[in-house]
């Protein structure tokens, strides 16, 4: 009796065309989004819309419904992570950094090269604020667009893990109505375009004296409101949320850098450092960061108090350089630029000032701690390798230490790869969050 | 000061090394013949997998141990000579020792199969095994396993993992039902066939077949069906790794005898983890433990010894955990030992992706069996410590989860369960889970 196995999980093979057919589709979208560049827009931009960001969505679409066929049951799916070229600094993905900078490089500086390609969205603007759209208008458009469907990938990637599922809700849901829909809204009821999920220092600007200067003088009537937000939410909101949940009740449910992060960033999240001397440098310079707009907004509302008469155009030339090193090349050209050799987290990881006031207080002032589970840590690394902060968190679950850490985004994706169950992140108590367990202590 | 020399550098090697630094000034030399650094040896599976490279199942950075001045020697030795106190290495080099621990581990079992060392035939257990198999798996049609235990469905799902079809030959009527209670083994039978892995249960190797090239070609069972192939990977168990011993005055039997404090007869020399056999001060069996965790307490306890603060090995509580594919594993105590006046309360999900067994005596709970859902360590243990009756556990359940956070939760399902088998009980569940929630009833 001789019997040839039977090819029994062939599911992977057996979608491999269909993966196919929606890879094509995305590419012929993409193509056509070449062609928005030229002038050829200007015939039909609805039309050139539908060829090109709706042929790439719907090819997007299919490919991640082909894995989800060929990946039927639920678990973590981490398969190959480090063998495909675009998530390992290979060719492919080494391309998709030069495109990722390159692009970024055109939207602050040369804006003029997205004029053409912005038109595709005049249809949407229009309907939304009743303005032509404009570089800025196609930049949120598409940062929204690939939150919503990389959200998707990342909802059927993680469907067993209903924490995973519900944080990727709450990220679309605050980048699409929060930093999208709103701000426009505004627009159109002559409102200023004001985002309600971003504060200072993320979002520095909006305590600066010229922004209450403008929002006051402005025709619409939330100004006053805004500007109260901005004060309430920087000062009391995140002490006290971040007290009962830690960081990552903004940095990964709220944030639109980190809804990108968690979204577009997932398949790059390896790819943060996790040595110890990334660590080092990590906190010289987020704090330097932190320190510098901190200076600067009081300068400038210094400056302003005695009307220029102490610091002459000095604020005003610190408010330009910070907002071009900073707020442009870090936060956008580095920030999403280096997704694919440096992970999805390095503005929020080594620039973001706001990240950084939300882990001090994570640090000293919060319930929030990933728990080690006694002693069943068996050192595998999946928790560290999967950080996108770059945490060690073997280090500390190893040692049947809890993890607390100012950079932790609270994103949960080392709960969800470690194969012991050993960490879970948790509000609980202040008094022993860093106590080790004497018996476990290793 | 003296010179410590530690032979292996696995998990129990490198424990006690650690530990002798943290507790002494004396010399270290770790020699291992495997790799110059510490991995972490259950994570090897993630490697193939894909999910990590070498350098994330390193669980410390290359820096370590020249900072705490332990050396590392990547040499094999070839024989210990006892009267004049050294080691003697097949690089030439000679390593004079005031102590030597001998942690060599173990290595995989082969039962005289005929065909058992043909080319694509192999067992799995260290890095250079790992490598063979990244060669024997290339390009592959069939491949089959033979042995239920834990290695044996970790290297199915590595197969898995790159679709190759795989034939799991397991001897027992049941997945590693000598461990796994009857349920629990059926759910993981069902969950590997899921998988596609054409499991075949009372089905152990007759003998493995070469092609004209010394190649495996095929494998019969001792059915004497014959199953096409181009790899066997051979799990049935592992044995200690002693053979550094033999033709010495140690003294051996299935592993390196020692007593209690990890001493052998040998003064001066000592075992410890998967090589050392334990002969216990009582008249119980001598004991060979294999874990992850017994090689890590075993370290821990003989760097004690070594280092003058002489303290007897007791294990505690038993604790192991494992994945089998997509289903997680933690166990708590005495489980499947049928002890006769043990009771056994057991539930399963509709989904049967989670179970959770509760084994008890009437003065109290002394072990948990889980599939698919966490539980705290320290609560177990404490409640199998204090005895705790299996009602109080019942409605405290909500204590011992340790799932994240959303998902959900099985705790009134369970009690529901436990009412119905035992008509005339109105269990509730008093804590649910959280932190907060189990310190505010306390």
């Amino acid at each position: 009796m001789s019997t040839i196995p039977i090819n029994l999980q062939s599911h992977t093979e057996n979608y491999i065309g269909l993966k196919k057919i929606g890879l094509s589709i995305f590419s012929i979208g993409f193509l056509f989004f070449l062609i928005c560049f030229t002038s050829a827009t200007k015939f039909n931009p609805i039309l050139f819309f539908f060829l090109s960001i709706g042929l790439s969505v719907i090819g997007g679409l299919i490919f991640f419904y082909a894995q989800y066929l060929s990946n039927p049951i639920a678990g973590v799916k981490k398969n190959g992570a480090m063998f495909m070229s675009v998530a390992n600094k290979g060719l492919i993905g080494w391309m998709l950094a030069v495109f990722f900078t390159g692009f970024y490089v055109l939207l602050y500086w040369f804006p003029e090269t997205l004029a053409n390609v912005s038109m595709i969205f005049d249809w949407l603007s229009y309907n939304i604020r009743n303005l032509p759209s404009d570089q800025w208008f196609l930049y949120s458009a598409l940062y929204t667009i690939a939150v919503a469907i990389m959200g998707v990938r990342m909802i059927i990637h993680n469907r067993h893990n209903k924490y995973q599922i519900i944080r990727t809700i709450s990220v679309i849901f605050f980048q699409l109505v929060f930093a999208f829909i709103i701000p426009n809204i505004l627009i159109l009821l002559n409102e200023p375009g004001y985002y309600f999920s971003y504060f200072w220092p993320l979002k520095y600007d909006y305590l600066f004296p010229s922004n209450l200067e403008y929002l006051l003088n402005s025709k619409g009537h939330l100004a006053v409101f805004m500007f109260f937000w901005s004060t309430m939410m920087s000062f009391i909101a995140v002490p006290i949320l971040t007290y009962y949940f830690g960081k990552r009740w903004y940095c990964s449910w709220v944030c639109g850098c980190g809804a990108l992060a968690e979204t577009l960033g997932d398949p790059f999240r390896h790819l943060s450092n996790k040595k110890l001397t990334a660590w080092k440098y990590e906190r010289w310079i987020i704090h330097s960061v932190l320190a510098a707009i901190v200076l600067l907004t009081a300068l400038l509302w210094i400056n302003s108090y005695y009307k220029g008469g102490v610091l002459g155009e000095f604020s005003l030339s610190f408010s330009k350089v910070y907002g071009f090193v900073i707020g442009a090349a870090f936060a956008g050209v580095a920030g999403v630029g280096f997704y694919p050799l440096m992970g999805g987290r390095v503005w929020c990881r080594f620039g973001c000032p706001l990240a950084a006031v939300l882990g001090i207080l994570q640090k000293y002032f919060s319930r929030f701690r990933i728990t080690t589970n006694g002693a069943q840590c068996i050192s595998c690394g999946n928790c560290s390798t999967y950080c996108e902060m770059g945490i060690d968190v073997k280090a500390y679950a190893q040692r049947g230490q809890n993890v607390i850490r100012s950079s932790c985004v609270g994103c949960g994706v080392c709960a969800e790869v470690c194969p012991r169950g050993v960490l879970k992140l948790e509000n609980g108590p202040v008094k022993g969050r860093y106590e080790l367990n004497e018996e476990y202590l290793r | 000061m003296e010179n410590i020399v530690i032979i292996g550098n696995g998990i129990t090697g490198i424990t006690a090394a650690r530990h002798i630094r943290k507790l002494s000034d004396n010399n270290i030399t770790v020699i291992s013949s495997e790799s110059k650094y510490f991995y972490s040896r259950t994570a090897l599976m993630y490697l193939y997998m894909g999910h990590e490279k070498f350098e994330n199942i390193k669980p410390y950075e290359d820096w370590f141990w020249e900072k705490n001045r332990i050396d590392l020697i990547q040499d094999y030795v070839t024989n210990i000579d006892i009267e004049n106190k050294k080691v003697n290495l097949a690089g030439g080099l000679v390593v004079s020792y005031d102590k030597l621990i001998i942690a060599t581990g173990s290595k995989p079992n082969k039962f005289g199969w005929k065909g058992q060392d043909l080319a694509g035939v192999q067992g799995l257990y260290s890095i250079q095994d790992l490598d063979l198999m990244e060669n024997n798996t290339k390009n592959i049609c069939n491949a089959v396993i033979v042995g239920g235990g834990l290695i044996g469905i970790e290297m199915a799902e590595m197969l898995c993992s790159r679709n190759i079809p795989v034939t799991f030959l397991v001897r027992e009527s049941s997945y590693w039902n000598s461990i796994l209670p009857d349920e629990e083994s059926q759910i993981i039978n069902d969950h590997m066939r899921a998988h596609g892995i054409d499991l075949k249960l009372s089905t152990g190797l007759k003998e493995i077949i070469s092609d004209d090239n010394g190649k495996v070609k095929a494998v019969i069972t001792d059915k004497d069906e014959e199953i096409k192939c181009n790899f066997v990977g051979l799990t049935a168990g592992v044995s200690p790794n002693i053979d550094i011993v033999k033709n010495t005055e140690v003294e051996t039997g299935r592993g390196i005898i020692v007593n209690e404090f990890f001493e052998t007869n040998v003064s001066n020399v000592y075992a410890a983890g998967d090589c050392a056999e334990i002969k216990a001060d009582d008249d119980s069996k001598n004991r060979i433990e294999q874990l992850w965790y017994t090689g890590r307490m075993h370290g821990e306890a003989l760097a004690q010894t070594i280092c003058g603060r002489k303290i007897k090995y007791e294990r505690g509580i038993l604790f192991n955990s494992a994945k089998f594919l997509d289903i997680e594993y933690q166990t708590y105590g005495l489980v499947n030992l049928k002890i006769p006046d043990e009771k056994n309360f057991y539930w399963e999900s509709d989904d049967r992706m989670h179970s959770i067994r509760i084994v008890y005596k009437d003065d109290g709970v002394i072990g948990f069996n889980l599939l698919g859902i966490r539980f705290r360590h320290e609560v177990c243990k404490r409640w199998i410590i204090d005895k705790k009756n299996i009602e109080y556990v019942l409605e405290n359940l909500g204590e011992a989860n340790f799932d994240p956070e959303f998902f959900k939760q099985y705790e009134n399902k369970v009690i529901e369960l436990y009412n119905i088998q035992n008509p005339g009980k109105n269990l509730t569940l008093k804590k649910k889970r959280g932190l907060f929630k189990i310190l505010r009833a306390v």
